[in-house]
């Protein structure tokens, strides 16, 4: 395999496997006439993303920033309701900055709703007759981010789409690929194994601080990250549901500890720490599935490896959604939710490497352009909450950044 | 390590690694129905097992770490025979308390 496909050229260097227009509101008092602009022109790659608060906070600013210039973004349109505590002229000198047609429109001073909706529109009429509809650069898997994420999660799980998951990415990792396994609070029980797969004894005992912090977090707030509907698959308690989770990280050594929005310096595997630092506030770190996959995205993913064994049926805005199925009696049930039949493991009908090797080929199809099923079904789910973060240390990412 | 007892081919249970104390279901499967790992005796099973459940594929003491991926993912809450299901009813997490809610799927009444 050749791993080649045409981008979307970016001034940052990066390439994107999209071209969105991103319509993003500031408040969720501004959010109706952001979907109103987006809901036309929803199959022509103009996705919706916001943030609700009103009051201001720098992860959610920093997410916006990294958000809106990700490499499937092409142009973006902000949303102001006017007096919201976002800081959107800080956003919108970001995103030009970057080269990226932006426009804010500010609803208080736009005579209200029906002319900001009719202006907006307009702007995003504009904007896709003058950006490139073909990708142009030539690519390949090595500058690809692939992010990954369980969610309802069952017996299977950690058997069928989990561990092939794991081998897709050993081998993406071995193309020159970054991979991103995530979500600290599904991992804990793995914290020693981990340590001991960190490329350097620093990096170890960063990576069991983080455990170590998720695990206080879940504590402190009652709860395991552990549904219902994990029980009725089979699972029985958080470690049996981390150590199936776990499996999506493959084999090989972990290079780097990130933090929502942080990018992956050169290929190689990293864990995303997505539990809040300092004291536990703003609640559970990831109020659902959606919430971790903005931040797979804002660390830069251009595609997203979804593993499920009850079967959800998300996709999301900015980055396709790639659903590998671990359970087959759930494939039957929702076939036309699923890119990969991971759980023909469980009937002994397909090994490991196998669907392995699809889910690469599934990942390679993507960046050329073919839609993923949650795309196709305009699946363009997102979510932001409030959360807090200290910068990462060197000790996070001990490889220095390539040339 | 992956055995197939089954007559239709399809197998029935995993023994994921040779230190577990539980298999896992394959497919849905029904009382009577039986199953042998190489090395231990041969299991029938009681109830119905959903796949993706596990099974006691020995005797497993109250305390006793339940073994699966050949890691420890909790502990018996009670005595289990073999063949009996092993779930939130009778082990119990070394970590954070399980949450469940009453459903008709993990009600006993179908197990």
């Amino acid at each position: 395999m050749d791993g080649k496909f045409l981008g979307f050229r970016r001034s940052d260097g990066r390439v994107g496997i999209r071209n969105v227009v991103v319509v993003a509101y500031l408040v969720e008092c501004a959010h109706h006439v952001a979907r109103e602009i987006q809901l036309p022109f929803r199959e022509r790659d103009v996705h919706l993303i916001g943030f609700p608060g009103c009051y201001p906070n720098d992860y959610s600013q920093r997410m916006m920033h990294t958000l809106c210039t990700h490499p499937n973004v092409g142009a973006v349109l902000l949303l102001s309701l006017g007096c919201e505590g976002f800081n959107r002229f800080g956003l919108e000198q970001h995103i030009k900055k970057s080269e990226r047609p932006v426009e804010t429109i500010v609803i208080q001073e736009n005579e209200g709703t029906p002319q900001s909706i009719a202006k907006g529109r307009r702007w995003v009429e504009e904007v896709i007759a003058q950006m490139p509809q073909q990708p142009d650069v030539s690519a390949s898997l090595s500058q690809l981010v692939v992010g990954t994420i369980c969610g309802g999660s069952d017996g299977t799980s950690g058997i069928t789409a989990n561990p092939a998951v794991g081998n897709a990415f050993d081998k993406l990792v071995q193309l020159g690929a970054s991979c991103i396994f995530e979500e600290t609070g599904e991992l804990i029980g793995c914290e020693n194994h981990m340590q001991g797969r960190a490329v350097d004894p620093d990096l170890g005992s960063q990576i069991q601080l983080s455990m170590a912090k998720a695990a206080r977090y879940y504590k402190t707030l009652g709860y395991g990250s552990f549904a219902p509907g994990n029980a009725d698959g089979g699972l029985s308690s958080v470690e049996e549901k981390s150590l199936g989770a776990y499996a999506k990280s493959g084999h090989g050594k972990i290079h780097g500890l990130l933090k929502p929005c942080d990018q992956p310096p050169q290929g190689g595997l990293y864990l995303l720490d997505v539990v809040s630092d300092g004291e536990v506030r703003f609640g559970f770190p990831n109020i659902n599935d959606n919430a971790e996959i903005a931040e797979l995205i804002a660390c830069g993913s251009h595609v997203i490896l979804f593993t499920t064994g009850r079967g959800s049926v998300v996709g999301s805005a900015i980055s396709p959604v790639i659903k590998v199925c671990a359970n087959p009696e759930t494939f039957q049930q929702l076939r036309d939710d699923m890119d990969i039949d991971a759980g023909r493991i469980m009937y002994g009908q397909a090994e490991l490497a196998e669907i392995g090797d699809e889910i690469v080929q599934k990942v390679l199809e993507t960046a050329k352009g073919m839609h993923t099923k949650s795309e196709s079904l305009l699946h363009q789910e997102f979510i932001m909450t409030y959360k807090s973060f200290t910068p990462i240390g060197p000790a996070c990412l001990p490889i220095p950044q390539s040339p | 390590m992956l055995f197939t007892s089954d007559d239709k081919k399809l197998r029935s249970v995993l023994h994921l690694a040779p230190e577990d104390n539980v298999v896992v279901a394959c497919r849905d499967l029904k009382p009577g129905e039986f199953f042998e790992i190489v090395g231990h005796s041969p299991v029938k099973l009681h109830q119905r097992i959903l796949i993706g459940h596990k099974v006691a594929l020995c005797t497993i003491k109250k305390s006793e770490k339940i073994v699966k991926f050949g890691m420890p993912i909790g502990s018996a809450a009670e005595d289990i025979a073999p063949g009996n299901h092993v779930h939130t009813h009778n082990m119990q997490s070394d970590y954070i308390p399980t949450h469940t809610l009453e459903s008709p799927r993990t009600g006993p009444e179908v197990l």
